[in-house]
């Protein structure tokens, strides 16, 4: 099935000229379903369909829509669209109209960027991210931080215009203990950046181990195919090879890497320090060691390069046996596993997921920021924020307050909607009562 | 109708606080100036209460100031006590209030229109706006005199179809005991401008020697009296008190038990008042909870009883107000001289005119004052002289002027008018402007006294005061910068409180820490002991607050890149695609002139300002 949706002043009579009802329909009534053929000028039926109009402003771009759900054939799509054309309408522009939803004022940015999101994302839980979005959770989120500093601001507006008026005498400890309040909600807000970034954006995990260690064959198994090459001359993957995937809901992209080695060969070396550059960019590392045997050297040369990332400890083979390890490995939580029985493959993608502290579901219901520019905007209200409990501290006069109480504002409302200098004064005269 | 022969330059009608300002402006700028008023007993009368300044009024009298206007030097002749409000606070919020002999206001203003040699002074009333081709070329009169001009002025306060409200009462008036003006509003509306009501109102006045003023909480002008104009001295004079009284549940309660006689609450006022000057049965209504608003008891001057209970304003029935105002302390005996009441009028939506107050489809047509929506004398007499400035530069064949919001108070008022709609009289707020650090009543002069100058309204004794200012703020600056403070100067670093300093240091350097204040470094140094306080005054803030000063300066330089892409008046909005049908109506009615004014207009997006952006480069 397919559905080819009409938004603009003439939709309605689009449709109206091709489609023929069942039974006796005079009009079609918004959100009614109907069901009908249409028919093109030559009075040839082009397709059985259902169709619903939706009178503005209660669609999704806010104008006239309607909405054909036809059979989804390319073919059939394609005689409707031709049908619609004919009559002088265009073709949508991809994402058009969403940015309609915005223009008319039906979404607000976050909303509008959160449905691009949805349209483009990469996993489950991505998807359940964005969706939490386009119903304005974190539009919300944003909005109860305005809300909180527009109390204050209205408050410190209304002791600089109005000193001789009959308002609370001029206090701010209580704008102090809510600032601290609200720098510390943002600064939760911030912390999801990371995990939110790494749902949408995909985490990056490098595979680090001596040569031979198994890099290749876990890549191999985790993607369930051949990328790799395999073989059992050490060395042999020199590349970095990047493979995407899905593990516990969060899109992965797997890094395989040359494998780590003392050794004197030019191109391997190219290899190793390629791979120590890629660790600090990761955000996880698998270290993995032969686990049916004894450490070598090299493992902990490995070791020691990700002494301070994120890093699961992998013991492969463990289909030839579990060996003990070296004393500073043995302070990492093991995970067996062997790439050719598919053992502790699930237990590894486990501990993936729990490291990105993540199973989609849980994430969906709480406030994640996913995007950057949001995330930079929290930041920037952040150090305003910082700014005005410092101008607290030293007891500076409230119009410098007011400056960066007005700063903190203008970059939430960078990510939803604008409050006006009308808002505020609006808000002192319904909450004071002010007048000569 | 009789031509009057003698050809004006520019007329102004109403002689308001708006309309003296632009008269007396067109004249001194050379022009043959017509002023005409309905009365010419109640020139620049204040009809409401008897005092100008106030936070970010007295802003906009510190700018009429510097430009050249008048009603600075006006107030600081005439007024009965001095305040400076907000003094604990930094130099942008503190501001000058004055309480004004009333009629010793009215008078002094009026000797000085009558003294300028190219304005005539004349009764007459207005009642129609001629024009020729979609241009202003002059007015005719109900005495049946037509006068010629280049430009019109209109400053109509509230007397176009004024209707006072006393009561379930209600007569035409434009003011109490003088007629309202018929037809004038009817021309204009046949001109094509839309036409809007809006309402406003005052108390009663009470006789001064029916207070028992010892019953009250008596307020004091300052010891140290800071006069409003740049060139005023500090006036000598004995200053009035004022008085706070309070109401109290009693009082609510008769005006609770009477609000079915009270036109607002009735519903025959259908015009919208200010919610920042609320009447007292507004305030009684609209806050329950409180059992007590305060009124400062204001004389009306020094040769008049009459005392204005500010905050009181009502349209009660005169027997209503006469038990309220009893039933507070002080008040108990009261009598009443002149009752309260509320008054319509007509006012033109300020969105068709353009920042220069030219209206946008009548050239030589300006508007000033309460006909733009405005409320207060101040707001008025900023519109006042910008409107005789621009008319006066166009009888001439100059060009107009436009103040930007980075510049003064008057910019700001004068954008958010022909940018936003008009839902209540228009009030002067310092919250209003988004640069609020840099305009400060103690540097106005420093950001229009030029400005004015340029366009020949600023005399030379004012531009030599200027400049001596400046003159003296470039050499005091380089003082500070060069003197320094050695460690081994025991005795001024221990006055200082620097003791334990290790290296040399600058007296900027010093001024910056906040214990430290400018007078303590003028006594060591006789250079700096030769300035003008005022001159250290300005040294004082800007290095003291240098880092405020420059983050103001970066975001006014960011203002004004969107404010530089002109629109052109060519531009049809319903051509630019992208836009949805509320933006485009909203910029079809405003006709901003510049992107940034466009930004500023309510319903239009950031998207939608980025695809007229996006329109305007593709056009060029």
């Amino acid at each position: 099935m397919a559905v080819v949706r009409l938004s603009g002043p003439e939709s309605l009579a689009a449709v109206r000229s091709f489609f023929r009802p069942s039974g006796h329909v005079r009009e079609l009534v918004s959100h009614h379903l109907y069901h009908g053929f249409l028919v093109d000028s030559t009075g040839r039926n082009v397709d059985e369909v259902m169709v619903v109009y939706m009178q503005p402003p209660r669609s999704y771009t806010c104008e006239e829509v309607v909405e054909v759900q036809c059979h989804g054939g390319q073919q059939i799509v394609r005689a409707i669209l031709d049908l619609f054309l004919s009559h002088g309408l265009r073709l949508a522009q991809p994402g058009e109209f969403t940015y309609r939803a915005f223009m008319n004022g039906r979404l607000d940015l976050a909303q509008a960027e959160a449905v691009a999101r949805l349209i483009h994302s990469r996993s489950d839980a991505a998807r359940a991210l964005a969706l939490s979005q386009v119903e304005g959770r974190l539009s919300r989120a944003i909005h109860l931080f305005t809300e909180k500093l527009r109390r204050e601001l209205v408050l410190v507006e209304a002791w600089i215009d109005f000193p001789e008026e009959d308002i609370p005498t001029q206090d701010t400890t209580r704008i102090k203990s809510q600032i601290s309040e609200i720098i510390k909600e943002v600064s939760v807000l911030l912390d999801t950046f990371e995990t939110g970034r790494v749902f949408v954006e995909g985490a990056s995990i490098l595979l680090i181990g001596r040569p031979n260690a198994g890099k290749s064959s876990l890549l191999n198994a985790l993607l369930g195919e051949d990328r790799a090459i395999v073989t059992d001359i050490p060395g042999t993957t020199r590349d970095l090879l990047e493979e995407g995937l899905t593990i516990g809901g969060i899109p992965v992209r797997l890094i395989d890497t040359a494998g780590f080695r003392a050794s004197v060969d030019p191109v391997e070396l190219e290899g190793v320090r390629r791979a120590s550059d890629k660790i600090h960019s990761a955000d996880l590392v698998l270290l993995l060691v032969d686990g049916s045997r004894p450490c070598h050297q090299e493992d902990l040369l490995a070791y020691q390069a990700c002494a301070d990332v994120d890093t699961i400890l992998v013991a492969t083979k463990s289909d030839l046996g579990r060996a003990e390890l070296d004393p500073s490995l043995a302070k990492m939580h093991r995970i067996d596993v062997s790439a050719k029985t598919g053992e502790g493959l699930d237990l590894l993608r486990q501990a993936v997921a729990r490291n990105f502290a993540a199973d989609g579901t849980e994430l969906g219901e709480s406030v994640v920021i996913t995007e950057k520019r949001h995330n930079d905007a929290l930041l920037k209200c952040r150090e305003s924020l910082r700014r005005v409990a410092a101008s607290l501290e030293s007891r500076a006069s409230l119009e410098f307050l007011s400056l960066d109480l007005r700063d903190a504002l203008d970059s939430l409302s960078s990510i939803s909607g604008e409050i006006s200098t009308e808002d505020i004064l609006g808000d002192i005269f319904s909450n004071f009562c002010i007048g000569k | 109708m009789a031509d009057y022969g003698k050809k004006y330059q520019v007329i102004v009608v109403g002689a308001g606080h708006a309309g003296c300002e632009a008269a007396l402006a067109a004249a001194r700028m050379g022009c043959h100036v017509l002023l005409l008023t309905m009365g010419l007993d109640t020139v620049a009368m204040m009809s409401c209460n008897p005092a100008i300044g106030g936070l970010a009024k007295g802003h906009l009298v510190h700018e009429v100031d510097a430009l050249g206007g008048e009603m600075a030097l006006n107030i600081d002749a005439t007024a009965i006590q001095f305040r400076r409000l907000n003094t604990r606070k930094g130099p942008a919020v503190r501001a000058t209030r004055a309480q004004a002999d009333r009629m010793a206001y009215s008078a002094r203003m009026k000797r000085v229109l009558e003294a300028e040699p190219l304005l005539d002074l004349k009764q007459g009333v207005v009642v129609s706006v001629e024009t020729i081709a979609g241009r202003a070329v002059g007015v005719k009169t109900r005495e049946g005199v037509d006068f010629y001009g280049g430009a019109v002025v209109l400053t109509t306060g509230t007397f176009m179809r004024g209707l006072i409200h006393v009561g379930l009462n209600n007569y035409s008036g434009g003011r109490a005991g003088e007629p309202a003006s018929l037809g004038l509003s009817d021309c204009l509306r046949d001109l094509g401008f839309t036409v809007g009501r809006l309402k406003t109102g005052t108390p009663a006045r009470l006789a001064g020697r029916s207070i028992d003023f010892s019953k009250l909480e008596r307020q004091d002008g300052d010891t140290n009296i800071r006069p409003f104009s740049f060139l005023s001295g500090t006036p000598e004079i004995e200053q009035a008190p004022c008085h706070i009284a309070y109401t109290n549940a009693a009082t609510h309660d008769i005006i609770r038990s009477s609000l079915d006689r009270s036109p607002l609450y009735s519903g025959v006022i259908e015009g919208v008042g200010p919610r920042y000057c609320p009447s007292i049965e507004d305030k009684v209504v609209r806050f329950p909870e409180r059992n007590a608003h305060q009124t400062f008891l204001e004389p009306e001057g020094r040769c008049s009883d009459e005392v204005y209970p500010s905050g009181m304003s009502t349209s009660l029935p005169p027997d209503v107000q006469l038990l309220f105002y009893r039933s507070m302390v002080g008040l108990e005996s009261v009598e009443i001289m002149r009752p309260g009441y509320a008054i319509e009028y007509d006012f033109v939506e300020p969105t068709q005119i353009r920042p220069t107050l030219e209206a946008r489809e009548i050239s030589g047509l300006y508007h000033a004052g309460q006909i733009n929506g405005t409320s207060g004398y101040e707001e008025a007499a900023a519109q006042g002289l910008l409107a005789g400035i621009n008319a006066a530069l166009q009888a001439t064949d100059r060009a107009p002027i436009t103040i930007g919001r980075d510049q003064a108070y008057i910019g700001v008022m004068v954008d958010d008018l022909v940018t936003q709609p008009t839902l209540e009289p228009y009030r002067m707020f310092t919250s209003r402007s988004e640069y609020r650090l840099l305009l400060r009543e103690d540097n106005a002069d420093q950001r229009l006294t030029e400005l004015g100058r340029s366009v020949g309204l600023v005399s030379d004794q004012r531009w030599q005061v200027y400049q001596e200012k400046m003159e003296g703020i470039l050499r005091g600056g380089a003082r500070l910068a060069e003197q320094k403070i050695k460690p081994s100067d025991r005795e001024t670093t221990a006055s200082l409180g620097l003791d334990g300093l290790r290296n040399g240091v600058s007296f900027e350097d010093v001024l910056r820490r906040p214990e430290i204040g400018i007078g303590q470094l003028v006594e060591l140094d006789g250079d700096l002991a030769k300035l003008a306080p005022a001159v250290l005054e300005q040294l004082e803030i800007s290095t003291k607050y240098e880092g405020y000063i420059q983050r103001q300066l970066e975001q006014v330089a960011r203002f004004r890149e969107l404010e530089q892409v002109k629109i052109p008046g060519t531009l049809d909005f319903a051509t630019v695609e992208g836009l949805s049908n509320e933006v485009r109506e909203k910029l079809i009615e405003v006709q901003p002139e510049t992107l940034g004014q466009a930004g500023r207009i309510q319903g239009v997006t950031p998207a939608a300002l980025a695809v007229l952006n996006i329109h305007l480069r593709k056009k060029r």
